[in-house]
C-alpha cells in the first residue's frame, strides 16, 4: 500500500445495513487490517436509487441532499460495498443535483472521492492480495451496474485471484444481468423472473458451490432464486470471501 | 398508432409460456451477439470508429436542418424529386398520390421500418394496389399477417417449420420445394422474381442518406433491394429525416459499424447507393437499368419532437438491432410483446418519443436498466438515462401506481430522518423474522407479492449493522 490514505467513510447502503451486516463488517474487517481508521456516519440511510430509478427524481433528490449532508463532515474517501449505490452517488447525484444552487458542486466533490469497494482496494490503494484463504469452488457474477457503470470488469477478479484455497469456476453469462432491477422485480416479476432463470440455470451448471459478486442487491435476487430451487449452493458477498483466513 | 386492447403484461405472459418463441429466441439472440462480438473483435479500430461514427451522428443530428437541406438540393441536381412529409398521414398521402397519377398496379417492397410507421400497404392495397413485401422475412410475416418482431430479422419469431407450413398454405408448396433451408428459399424466390419483373413502382427505405451527393444507401443481404429500386419505372424511397450522414466519407465509416452490429457480418451481401433515377440525355436513357423517376419522401411523424427534447440523441440510431439482441428484457419477451415498429431498449425510448408517453408508459419500465444496450450500441448512445428521464416523465404524469407513489414518499420520509428509518427497519425486521422460515420469506403481500412469486425474500437482519457498530464500537 504506497498511498497516504488514512481514514475513510463507509457508507454501507441500505441492504447490507438491514438485511446482511456481515458484509459490512467483512469490508470493515479488511480496511482496518489495511491500516485504515473507517469512519462511519450513524445517520445515513439510503441513498435514493429505488426513487430514482422509479422516476420519483424529486424524492430521490431530496434523499441524496440528505446523503451528501452526512457524508460532508469528512473529506476522507468514501467505500461503498455495491456497484449500484456507487453508480448512482458517483453519477446520479451529479446528474440530478446540477442545477441545485446549494447542492450542485457539493455533489461533484462527493462523487469524486467514492469508491466501490474491489475498486478502492485494486484502483485506489493498489492492492490486490490481502492474503485470504477460503474453501469451495467460487464462481463471480459480474453486477451491471458495478461493471458497466463503474467500469469494474477486473478489479473483483484480480482480488479473487489471490486468494488460497479456492477453486475458481467459470460462470457462463456472469456478464448477463440476474433480472433484479430493484422495483422491476416487483414490477414486471414475471420477466425479472424469466431472466432469473436462465442466471440460475448458468449457476448450476458452472459447477461451483459459492457465487459472489460486489452487489448483495444481485446476490439477494439469485440467493432467493437459489433457495426457491431448493439450491444448495452458498451466496457471499466478495468482501465476506476475502475476509477468510 | 393504435394501441391493443391486449396488456402489456398479458402479451408478455403469452410470450414466457411460448416455448417455440423461448427457443427461436435464445437461438438467435445468441447467433446475433455472438457474431457481433467477434466482428468488433476481429477490427482492430473498432473503438476508435465507435467513437468516430458517435461523432458523425452527433454532428448530423445537431445540424440537420442544415443538412436536410443540402440532402434535398442535391437530390433534385441529381435528377430525383424530394417531398416533405410531416405526418404518417401525410407520406402515406404523397406516396399513393405518386401511384395513382402513374396508375400503379403491382408494388414491390424492399424493407423499410419507416414504411411500417405508416402502414403504407394498407393504404396502397384500400386503392386497389398488389402491394408484395421483398425482404424474405418481411415476405413471410406478410404472408402469415403478422408485424416483424425485431428491426432486421422480421420473424425472429418463427421456426423454420413455421414457415414450411406456411409456405404449403400460401405458396402452394410441395414437400420437394420444402426439403430444406436453401430449397425453401429458392421457391421465394422464385415466386417473389416474378414480382418484380410486374411491379410498377418500387418502395425503399433508406439506411443512410448522403448529404453532400443526394445518395440513398441501402443494404440488404438479398439483392431485393437492388431489384425493387431498378427493375420498376418508379422509385419511392421512405426516409425517417434522421437518416443523413454529412458525406460519402461518413457513410464509410458507418458501414463499416453497422453490419457488424447487427449480424457479425463485416458487410451486408449488398450495398446499394443510389443517386438520382435512370440517366437520361436529349430524352434517351444513357445508363442501362434504374427507374425513370426517383422520389424521396422525408418524413417527420414525431421526430421533431424528439429533436427538441431531451431524447434527441435517440436519433442517432442507426437501426442495427445490437441493443435487442443484448436486451435480457427482449431475449425473455420478444419483440410483439412490445407492440410497437420498434421494439427493445430503442424501441422502449423512440415508441414513446413518437407516439407520446401515455400509451406507451410500461415500454420504459421494461428495463432492468443493467445496460447492456448502451455497451453495445455502435454510437454509443446512452439508453438507460433516456429510459429513467422517461420513467421521471411517467411520474409528473402520473403514470404510476398508487401505492408506489405512496410507499416511495413514505420511504423518502423516513430516509431523511433516521430515528424513524431505524425504527421502522426495527419493526420490519421483528415481523420478518416472525414470516420467515429459516430466515427467508415464502409469501410477501400486496404488490411486493410479485418478488415471492419467483423467489424467496430475506427476513432482515436481528440486528443491523449499524445497531452492531454502535454496540460494539460504543457510539
Amino acid at each position: 500500500m504506497t498511498t497516504d490514505i488514512k481514514t475513510v467513510q463507509l457508507f454501507v447502503t441500505c441492504l447490507v445495513d438491514k438485511f446482511f451486516p456481515e458484509t459490512g463488517l467483512a469490508v470493515v474487517d479488511i480496511l482496518e487490517e489495511l491500516g485504515l481508521t473507517v469512519e462511519f456516519p450513524l445517520a445515513q440511510t439510503c441513498c435514493g436509487q429505488p426513487a430514482f430509478n422509479a422516476g420519483f427524481w424529486d424524492d430521490a433528490r431530496a434523499m441524496a441532499r440528505y446523503t451528501i449532508d452526512v457524508l460532508a463532515p469528512s473529506d476522507a474517501p468514501i467505500v461503498i460495498p455495491s456497484g449500484s449505490c456507487g453508480d448512482m452517488i458517483i453519477h446520479h447525484y451529479v446528474d440530478l443535483l446540477a442545477d441545485d444552487p446549494d447542492y450542485a458542486a457539493q455533489a461533484r466533490a462527493v462523487s469524486a472521492r467514492t469508491y466501490e469497494f474491489t475498486q478502492f482496494l485494486v484502483d485506489v490503494l493498489g492492492v490486490t492480495d490481502l492474503h485470504s484463504t477460503a474453501t469451495g469452488c467460487i464462481a463471480y457474477h459480474a453486477s451491471c451496474h458495478g461493471l458497466r457503470g463503474l467500469g469494474l470488469k477486473t478489479q473483483p477478479r484480480q482480488l479473487l485471484d489471490q486468494v488460497a484455497g479456492i477453486e475458481p469456476k467459470d460462470l457462463p453469462g456472469s456478464e448477463e444481468c440476474c433480472g433484479f432491477g430493484g422495483l422491476f422485480a416487483v414490477k414486471m416479476s414475471q420477466i425479472s423472473g424469466a431472466i432469473l432463470q436462465r442466471k440460475l440455470d448458468n449457476i448450476e451448471a458452472s459447477g461451483a458451490d459459492t457465487i459472489t459478486g460486489t452487489d448483495v442487491s444481485c446476490l439477494m435476487h439469485i440467493a432467493g432464486g437459489l433457495r426457491r430451487r431448493g439450491s444448495t449452493i452458498n451466496v457471499k458477498h466478495i468482501a465476506e470471501i476475502l475476509r477468510e483466513r | 398508432m393504435a394501441v391493443s386492447n391486449v396488456t402489456f403484461y398479458e402479451r408478455v405472459e403469452e410470450a414466457l409460456h411460448d416455448r417455440q418463441l423461448q427457443t427461436a429466441l435464445d437461438i438467435s439472440t445468441t447467433r446475433f451477439t455472438t457474431g457481433r462480438k467477434n466482428a468488433l473483435a476481429a477490427l482492430p479500430e473498432a473503438e476508435a470508429l465507435r467513437d468516430h461514427a458517435r461523432r458523425i451522428r452527433a454532428h448530423t443530428i445537431a445540424h440537420l436542418d442544415r443538412y436536410l437541406a443540402q440532402f434535398a438540393d442535391a437530390v433534385e441536381q441529381t435528377g430525383g424529386q424530394v417531398h416533405w412529409a410531416e405526418t404518417a398521414a401525410e407520406a402515406n398521402h404523397i406516396v399513393a398520390n405518386l401511384a395513382l397519377s402513374r396508375n400503379v398496379k403491382n408494388v414491390v417492397k424492399s424493407k423499410s421500418m419507416v414504411s411500417e410507421e405508416l402502414h403504407l400497404n394498407q393504404t396502397l392495397e384500400a386503392h386497389g394496389m398488389r402491394v408484395v413485401e421483398t425482404d424474405l422475412g418481411e415476405y413471410i410475416a406478410q404472408l402469415a399477417e403478422e408485424k416483424p418482431s425485431h428491426i432486421i430479422a422480421p420473424v425472429i419469431h418463427k421456426t423454420r417449420e413455421d414457415v414450411a407450413n406456411l409456405f404449403r398454405r400460401k405458396l402452394q408448396a410441395t414437400d420437394e420445394d420444402l426439403t430444406d433451408v436453401p430449397h425453401m428459399t429458392a421457391l421465394a424466390r422464385r415466386v417473389l422474381r416474378n414480382e418484380f419483373l410486374q411491379a410498377d413502382m418500387g418502395v425503399s427505405g433508406c439506411n443512410f442518406a448522403v448529404a453532400e451527393t443526394g445518395s440513398i444507401c441501402l443494404v440488404t443481404n438479398e439483392g431485393n433491394g437492388r431489384l425493387t429500386t431498378t427493375t420498376p419505372r418508379l422509385h419511392v424511397a421512405l426516409m425517417g429525416m434522421e437518416r443523413l450522414v454529412p458525406t460519402m466519407e461518413d457513410l464509410g465509416v458507418m458501414l463499416q459499424i453497422l453490419a457488424r452490429s447487427a449480424t457479425g457480418q463485416k458487410t451486408s451481401v449488398y450495398t446499394n447507393i443510389i443517386t438520382g433515377p435512370r440517366r437520361t440525355a436529349a430524352g434517351q436513357p444513357v445508363e442501362p437499368d434504374g427507374p425513370d423517376e426517383l422520389h424521396v419522401v422525408i418524413i417527420d411523424n414525431g421526430r421533431s419532437q424528439i429533436l427538441g427534447s431531451e431524447l434527441a440523441e435517440i436519433l442517432y440510431c442507426i437501426r442495427c438491432g445490437a441493443c435487442l439482441n443484448a436486451c435480457p428484457v427482449y431475449q425473455q419477451i420478444g419483440g410483439h410483446a412490445y407492440n410497437s415498429v420498434y421494439q427493445g431498449p430503442v424501441g422502449s425510448v423512440v415508441t414513446p418519443g413518437l407516439y407520446g408517453l401515455d400509451p406507451w408508459h410500461e415500454l420504459p419500465q421494461a428495463s432492468t436498466l443493467c445496460g447492456a444496450c448502451r455497451e453495445v450500441c455502435p454510437v454509443r448512445i446512452n439508453i438507460p438515462r433516456m429510459l429513467l428521464k422517461l420513467r421521471s416523465e411517467a411520474v409528473e404524469a402520473g403514470l404510476n401506481p398508487g401505492w408506489l407513489k405512496w410507499s416511495l414518499g413514505l420511504y423518502r420520509q423516513a430516509v431523511v430522518r433516521p430515528s424513524k428509518y431505524h425504527f421502522g427497519s426495527q419493526l420490519t425486521s421483528w415481523i420478518s423474522q416472525k414470516v420467515a422460515d429459516n430466515g427467508w420469506i415464502k409469501n410477501l403481500p400486496g404488490p411486493l407479492s410479485g418478488w415471492t412469486d419467483h423467489r424467496d425474500f430475506p427476513a432482515l437482519a436481528k440486528k443491523s449493522f449499524s445497531q452492531r457498530w454502535r454496540e460494539e464500537r460504543n457510539q
